[in-house]
């Protein structure tokens, strides 16, 4: 009832009420930042990069944070600052490819799953759901041991190991929207599949799909740093941000700088992902309401 | 004379929206309500009855604030309370009769044991006591199985018991007053008028007061002994029952009243034509169901053997109770769902029962308007983009064309062309209704299913709606087949009347003389139990108590 006063008010006083716009609040400014700058050093970071990133540059081990070396020394006396501008470059690259493909296959399949329904619903559904029943970690040790450790292998282990999850979301979401009866009368019209997926459900899943895309891609960084942490990830002299962490675990004990500044890469990527998809602007977010 | 029971003045509420603003959903309003009467609150969807309602405990929803005035129950001035003092109140002062029964209960919890709840909470009494006093209350309520309905879960009771349960979980406290919040409208005409019957009886005999909030002047003018009409927040009248409805004075009174006099259609006279027409829908012998299906035939059979005939620029009405698979046979017909066996003829040429086998001109003669204008709308789509989809899919229209054809859809429906580049939800129900109708219209269609359009709208919006559509028939020729649960829309606009009841037509008469000539006993039942605008009504009617068992399965 109250709405139903509202719309009626809005109705009549503008030409174009000021609906959902795409400001959002700082929350979600200050994430996107920290995310554009993580996606800039992915980028140029290997021209920044003050000292070789794969050289050993200081005769110390383990040296604490100094005018030349920002963030400390590694175990072999390499640049911290310069292999974690260069592992940037890994970790955000591999985790978005693979967040990308995961995220479409499954959205697309889901939908089809959700509109097309019968058989072809039951055994997509059931695969993925048997699929989703090997552990994740141990899925990437097989795969990597099977076929070695590449980066196009690594992007596809980790879309294998997230698709099932984004498709089962996105069948869960599209299941709903299909029922509604907008989409009977799409289909009363004589609508291919195809429309009634892009043009009728899609939009109207869009919001929380984002939101998962989100928090599949902080996992995506967490397994793919787990990962190389076992040390069957990027490989050496190369190393994400995961290999820094493994690379120095033993500094740990020392306190020193090199194992905590990885680790402070690999927190403010995924809080910050996490804090822009949970203040994405209304105008996305309350498409489905 | 007494003093009265409860006392508003000036009461105010207002509400804060999303995008911050203010706004004042009640402004000063003042009422009284004497020991013992029952008050009726009538108005539209908007005019704040269900916050009035509300407030006398003292609640509001969230987002809304008492911002001024005083309401006063008894002794107490619910609005100076804490909300300690007020829950101490509510259950035993005044109690609340939701519209939606199925909700209020919980359903995983026996009957009895959430009825007795207010008098466990507030300790009135020992459970043995209370449960036999609620007992005494389903009696009272005229429920059946009285001694043991209190055992069962609320899935195991009909809708019209589950309603009564609730008055009874709200008198259990003895209240002084109890508030009704639309307690019939979810329910069916024969089940409303043992639910009305069963209130009135329970509110004379404990000499309790009571608010009636309603959109419906009928049901209201059954139990109610004074009615205020409300509109936008304010009270536009104030009067004893008989007064409201026989001599109103408002401007806005009488013109709720005139929407609910039915007025009876005219059917369009038909130029003649050279050939013998063909009837713009035929259907033989249809049946469909739900479910798996099994040699042929689903696990759960709707439709039985269903046969009507639409003649061009005629209307057809189909009526019936819920459940009675009235929706069913509109989605049958139109191929969502298909039909097992029988047959749908559009203009002569026979349809394949399900909807993908239809050739695009075969799907573009037959078009279907649903009943919850919101839900059949994208919300992501503009109303110009919803508009623009079929005429780019039937006729492959673009760009300027399309463009004007859209404008003059919506001049059709009688809204501005502005609106085209509004979403769904910045309409209002009505408006929403009027661009289904143009989608609709958009194909060029030669009939249009409509599936109780008018049921989710305020009356005089609803009435607004079917003007329309007699307009649009005028124009474009049209043919409707209008599925309904009202019998005064569906005389208002329908020429003939098919009596649906559990999936099978058990009669089909002009609807000008439904109500005089019905012959079969369900329909003679349905037609005599729809309200009429009499206070008397209630009271004297006389059913067939064989011929309700017999039909209403409650």
């Amino acid at each position: 009832m109250m709405a139903e006063y509202q719309t009626t008010t809005a109705a009549k006083d503008a030409p174009k009420p000021k609906g959902p716009g795409w400001s959002f609040n700082w929350v979600g400014r200050i994430g996107l930042a920290i995310m554009l700058f993580w996606g800039l050093v992915a980028f140029v970071g290997p021209w920044l990069a003050p000292h070789p990133p794969g050289e050993i540059v200081d005769w110390d081990y383990f040296g604490p944070v100094s005018g030349d070396y920002w963030m400390g020394t590694d175990y072999l006396g390499r640049d911290i600052f310069s292999r974690i501008l260069m592992g940037a470059r890994y970790t955000v690259g591999i985790a978005l490819a693979a967040v990308t493909l995961a995220c479409t296959l499954g959205v697309i399949l889901g939908m089809i799953a959700a509109v097309a329904g019968g058989w072809f619903d039951m055994v997509l559904s059931r695969l993925l759901d048997a699929f989703n029943g090997i552990p994740s970690l141990l899925f990437g040790l097989v795969v990597v041991a099977a076929v070695g450790s590449s980066i196009p292998v690594l992007i596809l282990t980790l879309t294998a190991i997230y698709m099932p999850g984004a498709y089962r979301f996105a069948r869960a979401l599209a299941v709903n929207v299909n029922t509604m009866d907008f989409v009977t009368v799409a289909r009363a019209r004589g609508e291919s599949t195809r429309y009634l997926i892009l043009q009728e459900i899609f939009p109207n899943i869009l919001g929380p799909v984002l939101a998962d895309l989100g928090l599949r891609f902080v996992f995506i960084v967490l397994v793919l740093s787990g990962l190389s942490f076992l040390g069957l990830g990027v490989q050496p002299p190369n190393a994400d941000w995961g290999g820094l962490v493994r690379e120095n675990i033993e500094g740990l004990s020392l306190g020193a700088p090199a194992v905590i500044f990885p680790s402070v890469a690999i927190a403010s990527l995924t809080i910050s992902v996490n804090m822009f998809i949970d203040n994405l602007p209304t105008k996305i977010r309350d498409r489905s309401e | 004379m007494t003093d009265p029971l409860v006392t508003v003045e000036k009461l105010r509420i207002g509400a804060t929206t999303d995008s911050g603003r203010k706004v004042e959903i009640i402004k000063g309003v003042d009422f009284e309500i004497a020991p013992g009467e029952i008050v009726a609150l009538i108005g539209e969807s908007g005019s704040g009855k269900t916050t009035i309602a509300l407030s006398l405990m003292g609640h509001t929803r969230t987002g809304c604030k008492i911002e001024g005035g005083t309401i006063r129950i008894g002794d107490c001035d619910m609005t100076a309370m804490s909300n300690r003092a007020r829950a101490a109140l509510r259950g035993t002062e005044v109690s609340y009769v939701p519209q939606s029964a199925a909700a209020a209960f919980n359903p995983s919890k026996r009957i009895m044991d959430q009825v007795i709840e207010i008098a466990a909470i507030h300790e009135l009494m020992p459970r043995a006591e209370a449960e036999k006093k609620a007992v005494e209350l389903f009696r009272a309520l005229a429920l059946p199985d009285a001694d043991t309905i209190g055992q069962r879960y609320p899935h195991q009771v009909s809708g019209g018991q589950l309603q009564r349960l609730s008055a009874a979980m709200a008198l259990i406290g003895d209240p002084k007053l109890v508030i009704f919040d639309e307690p019939t409208t979810a329910l069916d005409v024969t089940t409303q008028i043992e639910v009305l019957r069963a209130f009135k009886s329970v509110m004379r005999a404990g000499g309790i007061a009571g608010v009636y909030v309603s959109h419906d002047l009928a049901v209201v003018a059954q139990i109610a002994d004074r009615i205020i009409v409300l509109k936008g927040g304010e009270i536009q009248e104030v009067g004893g029952a008989e007064q409201i409805l026989n001599a109103p004075r408002d401007a806005y009174t009488k013109q709720l009243l005139a929407a609910f006099e039915p007025v009876p259609h005219q059917p369009e006279e038909q130029p003649a034509q050279s050939a013998k027409p063909k009837p713009v829908l035929e259907v033989f012998d249809l049946c469909a169901g739900y479910g798996a299906i099994r040699n042929g035939e689903p696990a759960a059979k709707i439709l039985k053997d269903v046969s009507f005939k639409i003649e061009r620029g005629r209307n057809l009405g189909v009526i019936g109770e819920s459940g009675s698979g009235k929706s069913t046979l509109a989605r049958a017909v139109a191929g969502i769902l298909p039909a097992y066996r029988g047959g749908v003829i559009v203009d002569g040429t026979e349809m394949k029962p399900d909807l993908k086998d239809r050739s695009k001109a075969e799907l573009r003669r037959m078009q279907m308007v649903f009943q919850l204008a919101d839900t059949a709308l994208n919300p992501a789509h503009s109303i110009g983009a919803i508009l623009a989809r079929p005429l780019t899919f039937y006729e492959g229209l673009r760009g300027k064309a399309r463009e004007a054809r859209v404008t003059e859809l919506l001049d059709m429906v009688h809204l501005p062309a502005s609106l085209r580049h509004r979403l769904p939800g910045e309409l209002s129900g009505g408006q929403k209704q009027r661009v289904n109708l143009a989608r609709a219209l958009a194909a060029k269609p030669e009939l249009i299913l409509c599936d109780e359009i008018t049921s989710a709208l305020d009356t005089v919006v609803a009435a607004a709606i079917l003007e329309l559509l007699k307009e649009l028939q005028s124009e474009l020729g049209l043919s409707y087949m209008f599925i309904s649960h009202d019998l005064s829309t569906v005389e208002a606009i329908c020429d003939d009347v098919l009596v649906m009841y559990k999936g099978e037509v058990v009669e089909a008469l002009p609807a000008a003389t439904m109500s005089s000539e019905a012959t079969h006993p369900y329909s003679r039942l349905l037609i005599s139990s729809v309200p009429k605008l009499d206070t008397g009504w209630l009271a004297g009617l006389e059913q067939d108590p064989e011929l309700v068992a017999q039909f209403a399965n409650r």
